[in-house]
Protein backbone atom coordinates (compact mmCIF):
# COMPACT_ATOMS: atom_id res chain seq x y z
CA UNK A 1 0.00 0.00 0.00
CA UNK A 2 2.58 2.41 1.03
CA UNK A 3 4.69 1.21 -1.77
CA UNK A 4 1.97 1.57 -4.52
CA UNK A 5 1.24 5.22 -2.97
CA UNK A 6 5.00 6.33 -3.40
CA UNK A 7 4.90 4.60 -6.48
CA UNK A 8 1.90 6.59 -7.49
CA UNK A 9 3.40 10.02 -6.17
CA UNK A 10 6.54 9.35 -8.42
CA UNK A 11 4.48 8.66 -11.46
CA UNK A 12 2.73 12.13 -10.71
CA UNK A 13 5.94 13.83 -10.31
CA UNK A 14 7.53 12.77 -13.10
CA UNK A 15 4.67 13.48 -15.37
CA UNK A 16 4.58 17.22 -14.09
CA UNK A 17 8.88 17.31 -14.03
CA UNK A 18 8.02 15.80 -18.10
CA UNK A 19 5.14 18.74 -18.61
CA UNK A 20 7.44 21.30 -17.33
CA UNK A 21 10.78 20.60 -19.29
CA UNK A 22 8.24 19.98 -22.67
CA UNK A 23 7.09 23.38 -22.21
CA UNK A 24 10.04 24.95 -21.48
CA UNK A 25 11.66 23.62 -24.29
CA UNK A 26 8.64 24.26 -26.91
CA UNK A 27 8.67 27.77 -25.60
CA UNK A 28 12.65 27.47 -26.46
CA UNK A 29 12.20 26.71 -29.92
CA UNK A 30 8.85 29.18 -30.50
CA UNK A 31 11.32 32.28 -29.19
CA UNK A 32 13.62 31.32 -32.16
CA UNK A 33 10.91 31.18 -34.47
CA UNK A 34 9.43 34.56 -33.52
CA UNK A 35 12.96 36.30 -33.36
CA UNK A 36 13.15 35.50 -37.65
CA UNK A 37 9.97 36.87 -37.90
CA UNK A 38 9.38 40.58 -38.82
CA UNK A 39 8.52 43.07 -37.39
CA UNK A 40 11.46 43.72 -35.51
CA UNK A 41 10.82 45.69 -32.34
CA UNK A 42 14.53 47.58 -32.20
CA UNK A 43 12.86 50.14 -29.32
CA UNK A 44 11.66 47.55 -27.14
CA UNK A 45 14.95 45.20 -27.40
CA UNK A 46 16.66 48.40 -26.76
CA UNK A 47 14.91 48.76 -23.38
CA UNK A 48 15.18 45.91 -22.34
CA UNK A 49 19.07 46.00 -22.99
CA UNK A 50 19.18 49.17 -21.04
CA UNK A 51 17.53 47.63 -18.34
CA UNK A 52 19.06 43.86 -18.40
CA UNK A 53 22.90 45.57 -19.12
CA UNK A 54 23.01 49.42 -18.04
CA UNK A 55 21.28 48.81 -15.05
CA UNK A 56 22.73 45.81 -13.71
CA UNK A 57 26.31 47.27 -14.60
CA UNK A 58 26.54 48.63 -10.13
CA UNK A 59 25.93 45.14 -8.54
CA UNK A 60 27.85 43.04 -11.02
CA UNK A 61 30.75 45.25 -10.50
CA UNK A 62 30.59 45.36 -6.90
CA UNK A 63 30.24 41.01 -6.74
CA UNK A 64 32.94 40.41 -9.28
CA UNK A 65 35.49 43.18 -7.46
CA UNK A 66 34.81 41.64 -3.97
CA UNK A 67 35.29 38.28 -5.70
CA UNK A 68 38.44 38.97 -7.08
CA UNK A 69 39.79 40.78 -3.76
CA UNK A 70 38.48 37.54 -1.44
CA UNK A 71 40.02 35.04 -4.72
CA UNK A 72 43.40 37.06 -3.72
CA UNK A 73 43.57 37.14 -0.04
CA UNK A 74 42.32 34.05 0.37
CA UNK A 75 45.38 32.06 -1.98
CA UNK A 76 47.91 34.59 -0.64
CA UNK A 77 48.28 32.52 2.29
CA UNK A 78 48.78 29.39 0.96
CA UNK A 79 51.07 30.95 -2.26
CA UNK A 80 53.06 32.89 0.81
CA UNK A 81 53.94 29.43 1.94
CA UNK A 82 55.34 27.94 -0.95
CA UNK A 83 56.84 31.56 -2.09
CA UNK A 84 55.13 31.52 -4.99
CA UNK A 85 52.74 35.25 -4.60
CA UNK A 86 53.52 35.99 -8.03
CA UNK A 87 50.74 32.97 -8.94
CA UNK A 88 48.14 34.99 -7.08
CA UNK A 89 47.90 36.92 -10.53
CA UNK A 90 47.02 34.10 -12.34
CA UNK A 91 45.25 32.08 -10.22
CA UNK A 92 42.42 34.91 -10.30
CA UNK A 93 42.76 35.85 -13.85
CA UNK A 94 41.98 32.46 -14.84
CA UNK A 95 39.50 31.76 -11.85
CA UNK A 96 37.54 34.87 -12.93
CA UNK A 97 37.72 34.18 -16.76
CA UNK A 98 36.63 30.67 -17.00
CA UNK A 99 33.94 30.36 -14.31
CA UNK A 100 33.54 32.98 -11.21
CA UNK A 101 33.22 35.69 -14.37
CA UNK A 102 29.95 33.75 -16.37
CA UNK A 103 28.51 32.24 -13.44
CA UNK A 104 28.51 35.09 -10.61
CA UNK A 105 27.34 37.14 -13.31
CA UNK A 106 24.76 34.88 -14.57
CA UNK A 107 23.77 34.37 -10.97
CA UNK A 108 23.03 37.68 -10.03
CA UNK A 109 21.35 38.81 -13.29
CA UNK A 110 18.65 35.55 -12.77
CA UNK A 111 18.25 36.83 -9.31
CA UNK A 112 18.37 40.96 -10.38
CA UNK A 113 16.33 40.64 -14.03
CA UNK A 114 15.01 37.31 -13.95
CA UNK A 115 13.01 37.85 -10.64
CA UNK A 116 11.26 41.24 -12.45
CA UNK A 117 10.66 39.51 -15.84
CA UNK A 118 8.54 36.59 -14.31
CA UNK A 119 6.61 39.47 -11.84
CA UNK A 120 6.00 41.22 -14.92
CA UNK A 121 5.03 38.98 -17.28
CA UNK A 122 3.58 36.97 -14.11
CA UNK A 123 1.65 40.39 -13.04
CA UNK A 124 0.20 40.77 -17.13
CA UNK A 125 -1.10 36.93 -16.46
CA UNK A 126 -3.03 37.33 -13.92
CA UNK A 127 -4.70 40.91 -14.70
CA UNK A 128 -5.55 39.19 -18.42
CA UNK A 129 -3.06 41.81 -20.42
CA UNK A 130 -1.56 38.45 -21.84
CA UNK A 131 -5.25 37.08 -22.59
CA UNK A 132 -5.76 41.40 -24.09
CA UNK A 133 -2.86 40.92 -26.16
CA UNK A 134 -3.87 37.67 -27.92
CA UNK A 135 -7.63 39.11 -28.36
CA UNK A 136 -5.67 42.53 -30.17
CA UNK A 137 -3.94 39.69 -32.74
CA UNK A 138 -0.53 39.73 -30.95
CA UNK A 139 1.31 36.80 -30.14
CA UNK A 140 2.63 37.65 -26.58
CA UNK A 141 6.40 35.42 -27.31
CA UNK A 142 7.05 38.13 -29.93
CA UNK A 143 5.92 41.20 -28.24
CA UNK A 144 7.02 40.00 -24.36
CA UNK A 145 9.58 36.83 -24.80
CA UNK A 146 11.72 37.64 -27.83
CA UNK A 147 12.67 41.13 -26.36
CA UNK A 148 13.90 40.20 -23.17
CA UNK A 149 15.78 36.88 -24.68
CA UNK A 150 17.61 38.62 -27.13
CA UNK A 151 18.41 41.70 -24.76
CA UNK A 152 20.10 38.77 -22.11
CA UNK A 153 21.63 36.80 -24.80
CA UNK A 154 23.45 40.48 -26.33
CA UNK A 155 24.21 41.52 -22.96
CA UNK A 156 25.22 38.88 -20.65
CA UNK A 157 28.18 37.87 -22.40
CA UNK A 158 28.82 42.02 -22.22
CA UNK A 159 28.95 41.73 -18.61
CA UNK A 160 30.48 38.57 -18.34
CA UNK A 161 33.27 40.69 -20.04
CA UNK A 162 33.00 43.60 -17.67
CA UNK A 163 33.02 41.13 -14.34
CA UNK A 164 36.05 39.23 -15.76
CA UNK A 165 37.81 42.57 -15.61
CA UNK A 166 36.89 44.15 -12.78
CA UNK A 167 37.19 40.98 -10.68
CA UNK A 168 40.95 40.85 -12.30
CA UNK A 169 41.38 44.49 -11.23
CA UNK A 170 40.12 43.91 -7.72
CA UNK A 171 42.69 41.13 -7.38
CA UNK A 172 45.45 43.16 -8.81
CA UNK A 173 44.50 45.81 -5.80
CA UNK A 174 44.99 43.04 -3.33
CA UNK A 175 48.09 41.51 -4.81
CA UNK A 176 49.93 45.31 -5.49
CA UNK A 177 48.65 47.26 -3.00
CA UNK A 178 48.38 44.49 0.00
CA UNK A 179 50.78 41.79 -1.13
CA UNK A 180 53.56 43.87 -2.74
CA UNK A 181 53.55 42.22 -5.61
CA UNK A 182 55.06 45.07 -8.49
CA UNK A 183 52.34 46.16 -10.59
CA UNK A 184 53.85 44.60 -13.71
CA UNK A 185 54.41 41.45 -12.26
CA UNK A 186 50.95 41.11 -11.69
CA UNK A 187 49.98 42.40 -14.79
CA UNK A 188 52.45 40.09 -16.42
CA UNK A 189 51.32 37.19 -14.11
CA UNK A 190 47.35 37.82 -15.49
CA UNK A 191 48.06 38.01 -18.68
CA UNK A 192 50.34 35.47 -19.84
CA UNK A 193 48.45 32.36 -18.49
CA UNK A 194 45.04 33.59 -20.61
CA UNK A 195 44.58 31.90 -23.40
CA UNK A 196 41.52 32.70 -26.27
CA UNK A 197 40.11 29.43 -25.37
CA UNK A 198 39.60 30.47 -21.74
CA UNK A 199 37.39 33.72 -23.02
CA UNK A 200 35.59 32.06 -25.36
CA UNK A 201 34.22 29.12 -23.51
CA UNK A 202 33.73 31.29 -20.95
CA UNK A 203 31.47 33.83 -23.29
CA UNK A 204 29.91 30.22 -24.63
CA UNK A 205 28.42 29.60 -20.94
CA UNK A 206 27.07 33.02 -20.84
CA UNK A 207 25.13 32.98 -23.61
CA UNK A 208 23.80 29.32 -22.18
CA UNK A 209 23.04 30.89 -19.24
CA UNK A 210 21.34 33.58 -20.82
CA UNK A 211 19.29 31.54 -22.73
CA UNK A 212 18.17 29.65 -19.13
CA UNK A 213 17.68 32.52 -17.46
CA UNK A 214 14.93 34.22 -20.25
CA UNK A 215 13.31 31.17 -20.81
CA UNK A 216 12.95 29.49 -17.73
CA UNK A 217 11.66 33.55 -16.03
CA UNK A 218 8.99 33.91 -19.16
CA UNK A 219 7.98 30.20 -18.75
CA UNK A 220 7.75 30.74 -15.29
CA UNK A 221 5.82 34.29 -16.17
CA UNK A 222 3.28 33.24 -18.16
CA UNK A 223 1.87 30.18 -16.44
CA UNK A 224 1.61 31.90 -12.90
CA UNK A 225 -1.74 31.83 -11.67
CA UNK A 226 -3.91 32.94 -8.38
CA UNK A 227 -3.03 36.80 -7.68
CA UNK A 228 -0.31 38.59 -6.06
CA UNK A 229 0.57 35.12 -4.00
CA UNK A 230 0.92 33.34 -7.60
CA UNK A 231 3.59 36.06 -8.92
CA UNK A 232 5.63 35.42 -5.33
CA UNK A 233 5.24 32.29 -5.87
CA UNK A 234 6.26 32.08 -9.84
CA UNK A 235 9.02 34.38 -8.96
CA UNK A 236 10.35 32.45 -6.29
CA UNK A 237 10.73 29.43 -8.44
CA UNK A 238 12.26 31.14 -10.86
CA UNK A 239 14.70 32.01 -9.93
CA UNK A 240 15.21 28.43 -7.73
CA UNK A 241 14.97 26.71 -10.92
CA UNK A 242 17.11 29.39 -13.16
CA UNK A 243 19.89 28.89 -10.24
CA UNK A 244 19.82 25.03 -10.55
CA UNK A 245 19.99 25.05 -14.01
CA UNK A 246 22.91 27.25 -14.30
CA UNK A 247 24.85 25.75 -11.58
CA UNK A 248 24.18 22.13 -13.51
CA UNK A 249 24.63 23.90 -16.80
CA UNK A 250 28.13 25.31 -15.80
CA UNK A 251 29.43 21.70 -14.06
CA UNK A 252 28.13 19.96 -17.74
CA UNK A 253 29.87 22.53 -19.68
CA UNK A 254 33.27 22.61 -17.69
CA UNK A 255 33.37 18.35 -17.89
CA UNK A 256 32.55 18.65 -21.65
CA UNK A 257 35.46 21.31 -21.94
CA UNK A 258 37.83 19.41 -19.78
CA UNK A 259 37.38 16.50 -21.77
CA UNK A 260 37.58 17.90 -25.31
CA UNK A 261 40.94 19.76 -24.21
CA UNK A 262 42.46 16.40 -23.30
CA UNK B 1 -23.92 33.77 -36.65
CA UNK B 2 -22.02 32.77 -33.50
CA UNK B 3 -22.99 29.13 -33.02
CA UNK B 4 -21.35 27.26 -29.91
CA UNK B 5 -22.13 23.36 -30.51
CA UNK B 6 -21.76 20.52 -27.31
CA UNK B 7 -18.81 22.52 -25.78
CA UNK B 8 -16.59 20.62 -22.96
CA UNK B 9 -13.81 22.66 -21.26
CA UNK B 10 -12.25 20.84 -18.35
CA UNK B 11 -9.41 22.60 -15.46
CA UNK B 12 -7.36 19.60 -13.90
CA UNK B 13 -10.30 17.53 -12.09
CA UNK B 14 -13.01 20.16 -12.90
CA UNK B 15 -15.52 20.01 -15.52
CA UNK B 16 -16.54 23.68 -16.10
CA UNK B 17 -18.42 23.71 -19.52
CA UNK B 18 -20.31 20.37 -19.77
CA UNK B 19 -22.17 20.51 -23.32
CA UNK B 20 -22.90 24.01 -23.99
CA UNK B 21 -25.12 24.78 -27.20
CA UNK B 22 -25.91 28.46 -27.53
CA UNK B 23 -26.74 30.11 -30.84
CA UNK B 24 -26.23 33.88 -30.97
CA UNK B 25 -27.87 36.07 -34.17
CA UNK B 26 -25.90 38.84 -36.12
CA UNK B 27 -26.71 42.04 -34.92
CA UNK B 28 -28.08 41.20 -31.25
CA UNK B 29 -26.88 41.39 -27.59
CA UNK B 30 -26.63 38.49 -26.24
CA UNK B 31 -26.29 38.26 -22.51
CA UNK B 32 -25.46 35.44 -20.71
CA UNK B 33 -25.56 35.18 -16.97
CA UNK B 34 -24.64 32.90 -14.04
CA UNK B 35 -23.20 32.63 -11.32
CA UNK B 36 -19.43 33.71 -10.11
CA UNK B 37 -17.06 30.83 -11.03
CA UNK B 38 -19.82 28.66 -13.65
CA UNK B 39 -17.93 28.88 -16.31
CA UNK B 40 -19.45 32.20 -18.07
CA UNK B 41 -15.85 33.62 -18.88
CA UNK B 42 -14.28 30.12 -20.02
CA UNK B 43 -17.46 30.48 -22.64
CA UNK B 44 -16.10 33.88 -23.70
CA UNK B 45 -13.02 32.91 -23.96
CA UNK B 46 -13.62 29.72 -25.92
CA UNK B 47 -15.52 31.59 -28.51
CA UNK B 48 -12.71 33.94 -29.88
CA UNK B 49 -10.21 30.97 -29.08
CA UNK B 50 -8.28 31.74 -25.81
CA UNK B 51 -9.24 28.42 -24.28
CA UNK B 52 -9.53 25.66 -26.73
CA UNK B 53 -12.41 23.21 -25.72
CA UNK B 54 -11.60 19.66 -25.15
CA UNK B 55 -14.50 19.33 -27.46
CA UNK B 56 -16.64 21.10 -29.46
CA UNK B 57 -17.41 23.61 -31.60
CA UNK B 58 -17.34 27.49 -32.36
CA UNK B 59 -19.07 28.32 -35.59
CA UNK B 60 -18.56 31.87 -36.93
CA UNK B 61 -19.16 32.70 -40.42
CA UNK B 62 -19.40 28.76 -40.95
CA UNK B 63 -15.63 28.80 -39.41
CA UNK B 64 -14.60 26.50 -37.05
CA UNK B 65 -12.48 28.72 -34.46
CA UNK B 66 -11.49 25.97 -32.17
CA UNK B 67 -9.44 24.40 -35.29
CA UNK B 68 -8.09 27.46 -36.34
CA UNK B 69 -4.18 28.41 -35.05
CA UNK B 70 -1.84 31.40 -36.37
CA UNK B 71 -2.62 33.33 -39.14
CA UNK B 72 -6.03 32.59 -39.22
CA UNK B 73 -7.04 32.86 -35.51
CA UNK B 74 -5.09 36.35 -35.79
CA UNK B 75 -7.37 37.54 -38.37
CA UNK B 76 -10.36 36.43 -36.80
CA UNK B 77 -9.61 38.00 -34.03
CA UNK B 78 -9.24 41.59 -35.49
CA UNK B 79 -12.96 41.35 -36.18
CA UNK B 80 -13.22 41.01 -32.36
CA UNK B 81 -13.33 43.46 -29.76
CA UNK B 82 -13.10 42.45 -25.89
CA UNK B 83 -13.69 44.72 -23.09
CA UNK B 84 -12.25 42.30 -19.90
CA UNK B 85 -12.97 42.16 -16.22
CA UNK B 86 -10.37 44.43 -15.22
CA UNK B 87 -10.18 46.31 -18.40
CA UNK B 88 -6.68 44.60 -18.92
CA UNK B 89 -4.67 47.66 -19.72
CA UNK B 90 -1.19 47.50 -20.38
CA UNK B 91 0.76 48.72 -17.70
CA UNK B 92 3.60 49.66 -19.62
CA UNK B 93 1.78 51.88 -22.03
CA UNK B 94 0.26 55.61 -22.12
CA UNK B 95 -3.67 55.49 -22.61
CA UNK B 96 -2.98 56.39 -26.49
CA UNK B 97 -1.25 53.53 -26.71
CA UNK B 98 -3.18 51.30 -25.23
CA UNK B 99 -6.39 52.68 -27.21
CA UNK B 100 -4.22 52.52 -30.26
CA UNK B 101 -2.21 49.52 -29.78
CA UNK B 102 -3.67 47.04 -32.84
CA UNK B 103 -3.75 50.61 -34.88
CA UNK B 104 0.49 50.98 -34.47
CA UNK B 105 0.50 47.00 -34.73
CA UNK B 106 -1.21 46.24 -37.31
CA UNK B 107 -2.02 48.93 -39.93
CA UNK B 108 -0.01 50.78 -42.00
CA UNK B 109 -1.47 54.49 -40.75
CA UNK B 110 0.20 57.50 -40.31
CA UNK B 111 0.89 58.65 -36.88
CA UNK B 112 -1.49 61.43 -37.62
CA UNK B 113 -4.44 59.33 -38.47
CA UNK B 114 -3.91 57.02 -35.72
CA UNK B 115 -4.22 60.20 -33.04
CA UNK B 116 -7.81 61.08 -34.85
CA UNK B 117 -9.09 57.50 -34.64
CA UNK B 118 -7.32 57.00 -30.97
CA UNK B 119 -9.45 60.53 -29.93
CA UNK B 120 -12.47 59.06 -31.81
CA UNK B 121 -12.67 56.20 -30.05
CA UNK B 122 -12.19 57.95 -26.61
CA UNK B 123 -14.67 60.68 -27.29
CA UNK B 124 -17.35 57.39 -28.08
CA UNK B 125 -16.75 56.47 -24.69
CA UNK B 126 -16.84 59.97 -23.28
CA UNK B 127 -13.47 60.31 -22.62
CA UNK B 128 -11.30 63.66 -23.30
CA UNK B 129 -8.09 64.36 -23.12
CA UNK B 130 -6.48 61.62 -21.30
CA UNK B 131 -4.06 59.80 -23.79
CA UNK B 132 -1.02 60.73 -22.22
CA UNK B 133 -2.22 59.09 -18.98
CA UNK B 134 -0.78 56.11 -17.19
CA UNK B 135 -3.59 53.21 -17.01
CA UNK B 136 -2.53 53.28 -13.26
CA UNK B 137 -3.67 57.54 -13.34
CA UNK B 138 -7.26 56.23 -13.55
CA UNK B 139 -10.48 55.24 -11.71
CA UNK B 140 -11.77 52.05 -11.89
CA UNK B 141 -14.72 53.49 -14.22
CA UNK B 142 -12.37 55.20 -16.40
CA UNK B 143 -10.10 51.93 -17.13
CA UNK B 144 -13.04 50.11 -18.37
CA UNK B 145 -14.08 52.58 -20.33
CA UNK B 146 -10.35 52.95 -21.39
CA UNK B 147 -10.32 49.10 -22.33
CA UNK B 148 -13.83 49.96 -24.29
CA UNK B 149 -11.93 52.05 -26.42
CA UNK B 150 -9.24 49.94 -27.06
CA UNK B 151 -11.92 47.25 -28.02
CA UNK B 152 -13.93 49.37 -30.43
CA UNK B 153 -10.69 51.31 -31.83
CA UNK B 154 -10.58 48.63 -35.00
CA UNK B 155 -14.37 49.16 -35.49
CA UNK B 156 -15.17 45.39 -34.89
CA UNK B 157 -18.32 42.98 -35.77
CA UNK B 158 -18.31 41.55 -32.72
CA UNK B 159 -17.99 43.14 -29.09
CA UNK B 160 -17.32 40.59 -26.23
CA UNK B 161 -17.95 41.84 -22.48
CA UNK B 162 -16.58 40.17 -19.37
CA UNK B 163 -18.41 41.78 -16.35
CA UNK B 164 -18.97 45.02 -17.64
CA UNK B 165 -20.22 46.70 -14.46
CA UNK B 166 -18.38 44.34 -12.16
CA UNK B 167 -16.24 46.41 -9.79
CA UNK B 168 -18.00 49.92 -10.34
CA UNK B 169 -20.23 51.72 -8.51
CA UNK B 170 -23.90 51.97 -9.46
CA UNK B 171 -23.67 55.16 -11.45
CA UNK B 172 -21.32 53.90 -13.54
CA UNK B 173 -22.08 50.33 -13.93
CA UNK B 174 -25.60 52.27 -15.39
CA UNK B 175 -23.35 54.40 -17.51
CA UNK B 176 -21.42 51.59 -18.72
CA UNK B 177 -25.27 50.17 -19.62
CA UNK B 178 -26.14 53.05 -21.67
CA UNK B 179 -22.54 52.55 -23.55
CA UNK B 180 -22.75 49.01 -24.25
CA UNK B 181 -27.00 49.96 -26.15
CA UNK B 182 -25.17 53.34 -27.60
CA UNK B 183 -22.13 51.26 -29.22
CA UNK B 184 -24.21 48.74 -30.06
CA UNK B 185 -26.50 51.02 -31.92
CA UNK B 186 -23.89 53.04 -33.80
CA UNK B 187 -21.25 50.48 -34.31
CA UNK B 188 -24.08 47.86 -35.70
CA UNK B 189 -21.75 45.06 -33.65
CA UNK B 190 -22.89 41.62 -32.26
CA UNK B 191 -22.60 41.82 -28.41
CA UNK B 192 -21.87 39.20 -26.16
CA UNK B 193 -22.21 40.27 -22.34
CA UNK B 194 -21.05 38.38 -19.72
CA UNK B 195 -22.78 39.20 -16.48
CA UNK B 196 -24.36 38.38 -12.94
CA UNK B 197 -25.94 42.16 -12.50
CA UNK B 198 -29.64 41.22 -13.82
CA UNK B 199 -30.73 45.16 -13.73
CA UNK B 200 -27.20 45.15 -16.66
CA UNK B 201 -28.74 41.77 -18.01
CA UNK B 202 -32.25 42.98 -18.45
CA UNK B 203 -31.23 46.50 -19.83
CA UNK B 204 -28.98 45.27 -22.73
CA UNK B 205 -30.00 42.22 -23.81
CA UNK B 206 -32.24 41.38 -26.66
CA UNK B 207 -31.46 37.77 -25.66
CA UNK B 208 -30.58 36.16 -22.27
CA UNK B 209 -29.39 32.53 -21.62
CA UNK B 210 -29.05 31.44 -18.41
CA UNK B 211 -25.46 28.83 -17.73
CA UNK B 212 -25.65 26.69 -14.59
CA UNK B 213 -24.04 23.33 -13.94
CA UNK B 214 -21.93 23.95 -16.96
CA UNK B 215 -24.82 24.03 -19.44
CA UNK B 216 -26.98 26.39 -20.49
CA UNK B 217 -30.54 25.94 -19.32
CA UNK B 218 -32.59 28.41 -20.44
CA UNK B 219 -32.40 30.90 -23.26
CA UNK B 220 -34.63 33.63 -24.35
CA UNK B 221 -36.05 37.23 -24.44
CA UNK B 222 -34.89 39.38 -21.03
CA UNK B 223 -39.39 38.93 -20.94
CA UNK B 224 -39.37 35.13 -21.03
CA UNK B 225 -36.68 34.71 -18.82
CA UNK B 226 -38.47 37.23 -16.29
CA UNK B 227 -41.56 34.93 -16.52
CA UNK B 228 -39.59 31.71 -16.75
CA UNK B 229 -40.89 28.61 -14.70
CA UNK B 230 -37.45 27.12 -14.57
CA UNK B 231 -36.82 27.26 -10.88
CA UNK B 232 -33.02 27.35 -11.16
CA UNK B 233 -33.33 30.53 -13.21
CA UNK B 234 -36.25 31.90 -10.61
CA UNK B 235 -33.74 31.78 -8.10
CA UNK B 236 -31.10 33.30 -9.48
CA UNK B 237 -32.36 36.41 -11.26
CA UNK B 238 -34.49 36.89 -7.88
CA UNK B 239 -31.63 36.57 -5.96
CA UNK B 240 -33.37 34.23 -3.59
CA UNK B 241 -30.59 32.43 -1.10
CA UNK B 242 -32.47 29.35 -0.55
CA UNK B 243 -33.46 27.20 -4.00
CA UNK B 244 -32.12 24.06 -6.04
CA UNK B 245 -28.83 26.42 -6.87
CA UNK B 246 -28.35 26.50 -3.20
CA UNK B 247 -29.97 23.02 -2.35
CA UNK B 248 -26.35 21.58 -1.06
CA UNK B 249 -25.05 24.72 0.11
CA UNK B 250 -27.34 25.41 2.61
CA UNK B 251 -27.28 22.06 4.17
CA UNK B 252 -23.75 22.63 5.04
CA UNK B 253 -24.82 26.00 6.52
CA UNK B 254 -26.61 24.49 8.69
CA UNK B 255 -24.74 21.86 9.42
CA UNK B 256 -22.40 24.50 10.67
CA UNK B 257 -24.67 26.34 12.63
Amino acid sequence: MVFSNAFNRFITKSKSLLRYMGGVVTLFIETVFWMFMPPFRKRQILDQMYKVGVSSLPIVFLTSMFTGMVLALQSAHQMQRISAQMYIASLVALSMVRELGPVLTALVIAGRVGASITAELGTMKVTEQIDALETLATNPIKYLVVPRFLALIIMLPLLTIYADFVGMFGGYIVGVFKLHISSNMYLNMTTSPLGIKDLYTGLLKSVVFAIIISIISCYEGFRTSGGAQGVGRSTTLSVVTSFILIIAADCLFTALFYFIGQ
Amino acid sequence: MIDAINLYKKFGDNQVLKGVNLTIDTGITQVIIGRSGCGKSVLLKNIIGLLKPESGQVIIDSRDVTKMTGKALSTLRMTFGMLFQGAALFDSLTVAENVGFNLIEHTDLDSQTIAKRIKEALSLVGLYNIEELMPSELSGGMRKRVGLARAIAMQPKIILYDEPTTGVDPIMADAVNELIIRLHDKLEVTSIVVTHDMVSAYKVGSRIAMLYDGKIVEEGTPDQIRNTSNPIVKQFITGAAEGPITAGESFNQSVLI
